[in-house]
């Protein structure tokens, strides 16, 4: 065995994934359950998915910066 | 182990690190890594200490903003009041960031002085990303920081300003950074996060945001095409076959990009719309 070789950032970035995929995951899916409920507000509930989906996004996004930033 | 085995699993985690010791002699897999985004210098230099140099994304954004230009002029040039085709699809966009976003956000009369701005950051930022699909410019204009940098930037003054304009200097900080409702005590914590909030963190995003996705997004062709070429060219036997796999890939990727392309236009507009309202409501 000779060991891994390779840069640690690639597994940060991996984890980085994990916390707004949870959170884009509670977002779309209360959405989904919203809009079943009532559908005559699903303009003004996708349009605020829109908005919580793009603050979450960018956690993973700051992962992957960083990733680029500090290798 | 099969022959080409070892090439295959090289291609497939494709860590940057590893292909880079393997790219020196010419051939081996090339991965892509933040050099992309820094291409040579066409006339100028682009080191750290020069005053300016043009390189290959400046002319994608060059080239994209003329064929823009000329897209929008020839489209209405000859407005007429039943549209045609070309003035249709230009209609269609103008509509949607009128009534979509900024009517949606800030209501029929405030959106009023802000929908030039608005539809034309919609226009820049779709223009710029989709230029990261396009054969051979194949990358976005907004992959490197300026662009987005730019057009955060714009909107952080113009929100400032209408803010300022809207309820004078001392009431509008007061209202974005002295939220009333709270006891006193929480002003110690709130107030610097939501000075830091109005003015690094929501530029901030907005740059990180549009320029992250596209980058990610040139980042993940950039894979997939190398691994192609690489599996195609170099592979042994049987691994050509995978060839195939990695180009499905980079078709599903391209897609996925175009979609990219206009959620990223879309979402930068309307969390601008967002920030303007924020900055023009009244006091509860």
């Amino acid at each position: 065995m000779e060991g891994i070789t390779g840069n640690i950032a690639t597994v940060g970035y991996g984890l980085a994934t994990i916390g707004p995929g949870i959170g884009l995951g509670i977002v779309i899916g209360q959405t989904q359950i919203a809009t079943a409920r009532q559908p005559e507000v699903a303009g003004r509930l996708f349009t605020n998915m829109m908005i919580g989906a793009a603050l979450i996004e960018v956690l993973g996004l700051l992962g992957l910066v960083a990733g680029l930033m500090f290798t | 182990m099969l022959p080409g085995e070892r090439i295959l699993s090289t291609a497939a985690i494709a860590l940057p690190i590893l292909a880079e010791t393997e790219d020196s002699s010419g051939s081996g897999f090339h991965a892509p890594g933040i050099d992309e985004f820094f291409p040579p210098a066409i006339f100028g230099s682009t080191d750290l200490d020069s005053w300016w140099g043009f390189d290959r994304i400046m002319l994608v954004r060059v080239i994209m903003m003329v064929a823009l230009l000329l897209l929008l002029w020839l489209g209405i040039r000859r407005a007429k009041l039943v549209p045609g085709r070309g003035q249709n699809i230009i209609e269609l966009g103008v509509e949607f960031v009128r009534v979509q976003i900024a009517e949606q956000v800030l209501g029929h009369e405030r959106a009023k002085p802000y929908l030039a701005m608005l539809t034309t950051i919609f226009f820049t930022v779709l223009t710029m990303n989709i230029a990261g699909v396009i054969p051979f410019l194949n990358i976005a204009g907004t992959a490197r920081v300026g662009l987005p940098l730019v057009l955060a930037v714009w909107v952080l003054v113009v929100y400032l300003a209408a803010g300022v304009r809207k309820h004078g200097v001392g009431k509008y900080l007061k209202a974005q950074l002295f939220p009333p409702g709270i006891p006193w005590p929480a002003y110690l914590l709130i107030t610097p996060i939501e000075a830091l909030q109005v003015f690094i963190l929501r530029p901030a995003t907005l740059t990180i945001r549009l320029l992250a996705n596209m980058m990610a997004g040139h980042l993940m062709l950039v894979l997939c095409f190398s691994a192609t070429n690489f599996l195609l060219l170099e592979g042994g036997g049987l691994i050509k076959l995978t060839s195939a796999l990695s180009f499905a890939g980079g078709i599903f990727i391209t897609l996925f990009e175009i979609f990219v392309a206009l959620l990223q236009a879309y979402i930068f507009t309307l969390l601008a719309s967002i920030y303007l309202n924020f900055a023009l409501e009244e006091e509860h």
